[in-house]
């Protein structure tokens, strides 16, 4: 073979990528991959695939690729979990080898914060958000669909790593000067650099376009203190992604220049600082919790009015402390580092701003008991989910609270006290809460339901499941087990913590297979909605029929109250919602585009460019870029126009003619 | 809320001011970038390694050249957008090509700035003072860079299909970009230049 040849296939495939399971599942992926090709010729699905997804820009469907791409991710993560948890089942334990147990800590994070809890965010709001301040888009749908591809190729760069080149190592955080080309050769932070700007890139996006869409897009007579509190909070959402997206953008894109081309940022040897990376990062990292979590508060101040049978208690109250804490989630970021050495004040500045979040979380809280209090509570799967949430959450937050006390920190910092804590806080609270919107709104997206004796069972085992897991792991952290330990030493009293808590992870693990049954089944066996209203709903977007036509609302109705759906059928005015045949108006609706798939495509190759250095890939894909956006900016066709015919054809199909 | 007559013509159409206000709110993510680089930059300022100190390697001349240049261009491009509003097509669309000659001569001089600090051997692997000035006053340029391949194709959509509604947002939405660069850009010959020279 030539010299390049040999070199490529080294840079390609090094040792690292060549362990005996990385190759079987390489093997496995391709064959998939062939069979989902052979499938989708034989059925002759490439147009329809084409036509109705790849190239939409329709807000319902977009939500549904978040949905799966994440579903997909949190197995991914999931794995990666469970192989951490196996190494650590016992001491001495070596199922990996060290350098493979660095990739798949880092993987299961980044995958886990990124390509999982960020895009089933992104979904429940691209599912719920228009429906339920009733428009029939987001402000700028093509930018949606933008987003999407650009976080799916996110996904992909950092979900081949892998496979091809080798996974980044350097932990989530990538922190200064591990991720340095010194002391990191290879391409695998590169990877984790690229997918991370190129999918924040997306998330800003999809900032801007829910900010102005909540802003602009309300049905007349919905004020803002008339909106679901589920709008206020991707609103909230929005705005803090657009201010804690830009650090992360520069952390990433500084790193890299120091890798890539050697500028010296965070190398010490030219008076660079690595803790100016540090700061960045939790600049950004600090706020990024708080956009994890406002979406699943959003959501439970959707379920728990629902399933109580009760307006939500202190709306006014939840919608100030939802502001209160998207304002103090910037000045709390020193509390990743108080060890850094800023000295006592800055110390105890940052731990008193940590510690002041916890009063309107705790406002939060009391609103929902009270909310639920004297209600009629139905225990539906979401309302499961939602009970759960709240003792899981308080103890997370209290430890959390532990965590804000300088002089504790300094003994507990970076243990397995800090590990418990922050899955006690993103599981327990942000999967808890994307799962119970997801059971939620999962009607209004396919139009069946998932089956609720079986989503009670996977509630279960990971409800369970999780306790078992975290619990111990506080003790851990007490015990002086420091996070990201790839093995450990018998007789440090660890080993019956450790055993429990992997027992536990499993636990988790079969919940989620069974929740992979209950969708499996449910599709299988549907139980249709038939009237678009099956949890007798209070927000608008129970008003439509599951799924919602592609133009959402015939008709955009008027608000005057607050849970406006709840209050037309209190008064008998849901023909409100129908159309008569005479007053149709036609509907304008954004045009299918390729440009954000291809836009995509430019990015992917650009990114690949970035990755292994080959600057011409990396020039050639920024030319695609901007042919790409030239091509979109001369699209001048990008409505469609719907006929009445065709809208009054669709809605009495739907039974939803006035008589 | 005023009512539409009296709203400038940009505004008028209810889609196209929905996509100006969605302009201003990435302006924001924008002024958030920015804000980071300076803050690195105020922080690497003095940690020159054995590299130059700003004092040695800033040269008020070019620089100040450089800054009348963008003012002038932020002027023209108002011009461009005052004659859109009345719509006098052709010297909206001279001023445009005016302002993106600007900026290109801006682009270049900055260029050939960088490249004698290069040629001198002052590359930014040299301390992290160099490292933060090249990625801060970089990344101003390459906004202005891509403004310029904006500008470009803004003339010809204008010039193909005049003053248009999409247009005229876009003529708008490029204004507002061309003067947000110009105000970091006096942030950048302030924090950056000046008080290096001094």
């Amino acid at each position: 073979m030539k010299a390049w040849a040999i070199h490529l296939m080294k840079l390609l495939f090094p040792p690292r990528v060549l362990l005996p399971d990385i190759i079987g599942i390489d093997i496995g992926l391709t064959i998939a991959a062939l069979a989902l090709l052979v499938y989708l010729t034989k059925t002759h699905r490439w147009g329809w695939l084409w036509r109705e997804w790849l190239t939409t820009v329709d807000h319902k469907r977009i939500g549904i690729m978040y949905l799966i791409a994440a579903l997909i991710m949190l197995f991914r993560g999931g794995v990666d979990a469970l192989m951490i948890r196996t190494q650590l089942i016992g001491p001495h334990e070596h199922f990996m080898g060290i350098q493979q147990y660095d990739e798949v800590f880092t993987t299961h994070g980044t995958v886990m914060i990124f390509f999982m809890a960020m895009p089933l965010v992104i979904a429940l709001f691209n599912v719920a958000v228009p429906l339920m301040i009733g428009a029939r888009d987001v402000a700028f749908p093509r930018l949606n669909a933008i987003s999407f591809w650009l976080f799916a190729v996110g996904a992909i760069l950092l979900n081949v790593s892998f496979s091809i080149g080798g996974s980044p190592d350097a932990g989530w955080t990538s922190y200064a000067p591990y991720s340095e080309l010194a002391f990191d050769p290879g391409v695998g932070e590169n990877y984790f650099l690229l997918s991370l700007q190129v999918a924040g890139i997306g998330t800003i996006a999809t900032a801007v376009n829910f900010l102005v869409t909540v802003l602009r897009l309300r049905a007349p007579g919905m004020s803002l203190s008339k909106m679901p509190v589920f709008a206020w909070s991707a609103l909230i959402t929005s705005s803090l992604i657009l201010f804690a997206f830009p650090p992360l953008t520069v952390a990433m894109g500084l790193t890299m220049l120091d890798r890539l081309f050697h500028a010296s940022f965070f190398t010490v040897s030219h008076q660079g600082m690595p803790m100016m990376y540090v700061n960045l990062f939790w600049i950004f990292g600090h706020p990024e919790v708080y956009i994890l979590i406002m979406p699943a508060f959003g959501i439970f101040s959707e379920v728990v009015p629902t399933f109580s049978r009760k307006a939500l208690f202190g709306y006014d109250a939840m919608v100030v402390s939802l502001l209160a804490i998207s304002f103090l989630s910037y000045g709390v970021w020193v509390h990743h580092f108080f060890e850094m050495g800023a000295g006592p004040t800055v110390n105890v500045f940052f731990g008193l701003s940590t510690m002041l979040i916890a009063i309107p979380t705790g406002v939060k809280m009391f609103n929902w008991i009270f909310t639920m209090w004297g209600g009629r509570i139905r225990l539906t799967v979401p309302m499961l989910w939602q009970l759960s949430f709240i003792p899981t959450f308080v103890v997370g937050g209290a430890t959390g609270v532990m965590l804000a006390v300088v002089p504790g920190d300094y003994q507990y910092h970076n243990t397995y006290f800090l590990i418990a804590h922050f899955h006690n806080v993103i599981v327990g609270g942000t999967v808890f809460g994307l799962l119970s919107g997801m059971y939620y709104w999962w009607s209004k997206m396919f139009g069946w339901q998932l089956n609720q004796r079986q989503g009670t069972w996977a509630f279960a085992f990971f409800f369970a499941g999780f306790w078992l897991t975290f619990m111990p792991q506080y003790f851990l952290g007490f015990m002086g087990m420091v996070r990201r330990m790839g093995t450990y030493p018998a007789g440090l009293g660890w080993t019956a913590f450790n055993f429990w808590s992997t027992i536990g992870s499993y636990l988790m693990a079969i919940g989620f297979l069974i929740m992979v049954y209950n969708i499996v089944w449910s599709r299988m066996h549907p139980n249709w909605d038939t009237t678009g209203d099956p949890w007798d709903g209070r927000t608008l977007e129970w008003s439509l029929p599951s799924p919602a036509p592609i133009y959402n609302f015939a008709r955009i109705p008027v608000v005057h109250e607050r849970d406006a759906w709840w209050e037309m059928k209190l008064q008998d005015r849901t023909d409100e919602v129908k159309i008569s045949v005479d007053s149709v108006e036609p509907i304008h609706l954004p045009k299918n585009s390729p440009m954000p798939i291809i836009l995509g495509l430019a990015f992917l190759v650009g990114s690949i460019g970035m990755v292994f250095s080959w600057f011409w890939l990396a020039i050639l894909g920024a030319l695609g870029i901007v042919a790409d956006l030239a091509y979109g900016s001369f699209a001048d066709q990008t409505e469609i126009t719907l006929d009445p015919h065709y809208i009054i054809e669709t809605e009495s199909a739907l039974g939803r003619l006035q008589s | 809320m005023s009512t539409p007559t009296t709203l400038p013509k940009e505004f008028q159409d209810q889609q196209e001011s929905i996509r100006i206000m969605g302009f201003w709110v990435f302006l924001a993510t924008d002024v958030a970038l920015f804000g980071c680089l300076f803050s690195v930059y105020a922080v690497f300022r003095s940690r020159v390694a054995l590299g130059p100190t700003p004092h040695q390697i800033f040269s008020l001349g070019p620089v100040l050249l450089e800054t009348l240049i963008l003012l002038t261009s932020s002027f023209t491009i108002s011009l461009s957008l005052f004659a859109a509003r009345r719509d006098r097509l052709k010297p909206a669309l001279y001023c445009l090509i005016l302002t993106l000659l600007l900026g290109a001569s801006f682009v270049t001089l900055e260029i050939r700035e960088f490249s004698h600090d290069v040629m001198a051997g002052h590359t930014w692997h040299q301390s992290a003072f160099l490292s933060a000035f090249f990625t801060l006053v970089g990344t101003h340029g390459s906004h202005v860079t891509f403004g310029v391949v904006w500008a470009i194709m803004l003339s010809m959509q204008l010039a193909l299909r005049g003053l248009t509604v999409i247009n005229r947002r876009k003529l708008y939405t490029f204004a507002l970009y061309w003067h947000f660069l110009d105000i970091v850009w006096i942030f950048l010959f302030s924090i950056v230049y000046l008080t290096g020279i001094a």
